[in-house]
């Protein structure tokens, strides 16, 4: 099972078996490279751990551990995380300021304990099959299990096509779980119980205080988080986009790494996509060694295949293959950690969806209103379709008189339509299985009892964070990306304090008025070049379909063939056919289209490249419960 | 209005939006809007399926739910259309 995912953990490698349970590990090895190994065992011999990830306060909690008494072997973080749940039990989870996912065997009280960090940054997925409980940081490791059969959900399918990512703790694989972020789990005796540990809250907003004091909050918040994320024996560097997060988080380490910063960044030929000149701008202001990786379409084509592999999910957009040649640029040099600007558009409202649901709101007052519509062209430049629109048409295309402004998902709801328009393509056979199911339904149903008392950007915050950061950000662009070369990945923007901290400021000084990240742009105001620092916010897009019809792949083709789409049965085949034409005469124009041809591909290779017998190679190692 | 608009605008639709699945072709007073049949780049592929086949030019004041948003009114500005470039005088 352990090899399955190697990619994870190249440095080493260990199990620990006994007659009750079996645990395997990969190791990254960051932090005590000489006594860090992994499965870990408590000194009185009855804790037995396995873990991914980094507790960055690990050296706080080791001195108040010790203060109380326990002595350490290692100076490993690991090691501390045994301590803690020896002392706390499943309370330990809250001490722990990371990204995590591990699992201890408890051998005192024969249970097995399994926790995944806050926002979701480190995956953990489980299964049950014949009696055994097995888990894994990915699920490729459960599928030599003997018995298992990797089939696609079709559930998960519609949830893809509607809201880009599986509901926890649903996943693409039948019969799949994965442990919800902020979720802890206790296996014994035959079952297995969850509990959330923790949730992001927009409860408590500080209308009292000033926007000057929420800056110094936030300042001392996002430098100790960045400077706690620099913790590592081995160099850690960062991604530099270009854009502000990663700017902001490049400028705040460059002045806690005396001996320099490592940077590194996507670049795209077409100018469309390309941020070169703000990222060169970076350079020059912070002085980083900087290396780059060109990705075209058809390196992007060529990838491709690769990175649903490491996704394992269906996917409507080739955002993540980029990523995937970056991270193999950050190996190819040596280092293994890096810090990453991901989570700032969540935590201090930066995304166009947030402006997009004030602009509806604000054009909801006044219905027939000619002059207020004309506020999309501006939060959307970049989309040369909008050029030509009429106000009376960009109203009804963001649902301006039809959507319902206390629905709890107003703020998504024309982005899930647009998404939901591929799903034209469901076959027959999976429209009737799917029967009336609702996928956003479906995410209402999980909303938390205060939601609807939140702020209406809060509402959407709370979707954006909860939802698809670790559905879609994390994993299939974050995680998975970075691991697929072995890389781990760190994000200052994510420290659980800053969020809450977040929450708890108001919504008028995030986004003011239409100016995004308001707060977080005058907070480091000082720290970047002021052409980053009023930069507008450039959503992350990498081309679409188009980087398979220019440049034609076998595997494609292969892939939109008769038989193949039969076979897998998911899509409509005549319909499917259409759209592959039209693919070839290059006619794509919409979100739809675009999403449908990269939706399909995707399914088709998931199904390629997972849903087949397995072959058991040898026996896998489980937990009894 | 002639039958022929209705029909190749329908046709249209289906194979460019529908790919092909007449059984969800809209009703002709259906809203191709509320029914998720176009977005804000089906309406310019419209336009310009419009001025192609039916030789129009369509200005962008044109360009509202009024004159696009069921097959029956795009039909019915189609031939608002010919008909004034057939009554216009010559020249013009």
């Amino acid at each position: 099972m352990s090899a399955t995912i190697a990619h994870r953990g190249p440095d080493d490698a260990g199990i620990h078996v006994t007659d009750d349970v079996g645990l395997a590990h990969r190791r990254l090895s960051i932090v005590d490279l000489a006594d860090g190994q992994q499965p870990m065992t408590s000194a009185d011999g009855q804790l037995h751990i396995t873990y991914n990830g980094e507790i960055f306060n690990h050296v706080e909690l080791r001195q108040e551990l010790e203060s109380r008494g326990h002595r350490f072997r290692t100076s490993s973080d690991t090691e501390v995380i045994l301590h803690l749940y020896d002392e706390l039990g499943p309370d330990c989870v809250a001490q722990l300021n990371g990204d995590f996912a591990f699992a201890i065997h408890d051998a005192r009280r024969k249970r097995l304990f399994l926790a995944r960090d806050r926002m979701g940054v480190r995956p953990l997925y489980h299964t049950w099959r014949q009696g055994r409980f097995h888990f894994g940081s990915e699920i490729k490791a459960l599928l030599p299990i003997p018995g298992m059969e990797a089939r696609l959900d079709p559930f998960a399918l519609d949830q893809i096509f509607t809201l880009w990512a599986p509901i926890p703790p649903r996943t693409a694989f039948e019969g799949v779980s994965e442990l919800p972020p902020a979720h802890w789990m206790i296996v014994e005796n035959g079952a297995a119980r969850t509990q959330r540990y923790w949730d992001l809250d927009f409860s408590n907003v500080r209308h009292d205080c000033s926007e000057a004091q929420m800056a110094e909050e936030t300042r001392a918040l996002l430098e100790d988080a960045t400077r706690i994320r620099l913790r590592a024996d081995v160099e850690v560097g960062t991604y530099l986009s270009g854009g502000l997060d990663s700017s902001i988080i490049a400028a705040l380490a460059k002045r806690m790494a005396p001996a320099g910063l490592t940077s590194f960044a996507v670049t795209f030929s077409d100018p469309a996509f390309d941020e070169s000149a703000f990222q060169n701008e970076m350079v020059r202001a912070l002085g980083t060694e900087h290396h780059t990786v060109d990705c075209d379409m058809d390196e992007i084509a060529t990838v491709f295949p690769e990175v649903i592999r490491h996704m394992e999910q269906p996917i409507l957009r080739t955002g993540p293959a980029p990523l995937y040649r970056l991270s193999g640029l950050v190996r190819s040099k040596g280092i293994k950690a890096v810090l990453s600007g991901e989570g700032a558009d969540e935590v201090f409202a930066g995304y166009d969806i947030f402006k997009e649901a004030r602009i509806r709101r604000f054009c909801a007052r006044q219905p027939g209103s000619q002059l207020r519509p004309h506020l999309f062209r501006r939060i959307y430049p970049y989309l040369s379709n909008l050029k030509r629109q009429t106000p009376d048409y960009l109203a009804a295309y963001f649902g301006v008189a039809s959507d319902d402004l206390y629905d709890p998902l107003f703020s998504h709801r024309p982005r899930m339509r647009s998404t939901a328009g591929a799903k034209l393509f469901f076959s027959d056979a999976l429209k009737a299985t799917l029967g009336d199911y609702d996928a956003a339904d479906e995410l209402a149903t999980t909303l938390p009892d205060a939601f609807s008392e939140w702020h209406p950007l809060h509402q959407a915050q709370y979707l954006e964070t909860r939802f698809l950061l670790p559905g879609y950000i994390l994993s299939s662009q974050g995680d998975r990306m970075a691991m697929a070369h072995g890389i781990e990945t760190r994000f200052p923007f994510l420290d659980h304090r800053l969020v809450m901290h977040a929450a708890q400021t108001p919504a008028s000084i995030k986004l003011k008025g239409l100016r995004e990240k308001h707060l977080l742009r005058e907070t480091m105001r000082d720290v970047v070049p002021p052409q980053i620092a009023d930069r507008p916010k450039q959503p992350y897009r990498a081309p679409e379909a188009s980087a398979f019809t220019d440049h034609a792949q076998a595997y494609v083709e292969e892939a939109f063939e008769k038989s193949a789409l039969e076979e897998n049965g998911n899509f409509h085949v005549e319909k499917t056919a259409r759209l592959y034409k039209k693919s070839r005469l290059n006619s794509f124009t919409g979100f739809r289209d675009n999403a449908a041809f990269v939706g399909i591909l995707s399914t088709q290779l998931w199904s390629q490249q997972f849903a087949r017998p397995v072959r058991i190679t040898d026996q896998p190692l489980a937990v009894r419960a | 209005m002639p039958q022929s608009i209705n029909a190749d605008i329908r046709a249209f639709i289906i194979e460019n939006f529908l790919f092909g699945d007449e059984a969800d072709a809209p009703e002709d007073d259906a809203s191709l809007i509320e029914n998720d049949i176009v977005d804000s780049t089906g309406i310019l592929e419209m336009v310009s399926f419009l001025e192609e086949h039916f030789a129009i030019d369509v200005a962008d004041p044109e360009i509202v739910p009024e004159n696009f948003d069921t097959i029956a009114r795009l039909s019915a500005f189609v031939a608002g259309k010919k008909k004034a470039r057939e009554t216009a005088p010559a020249g013009a």
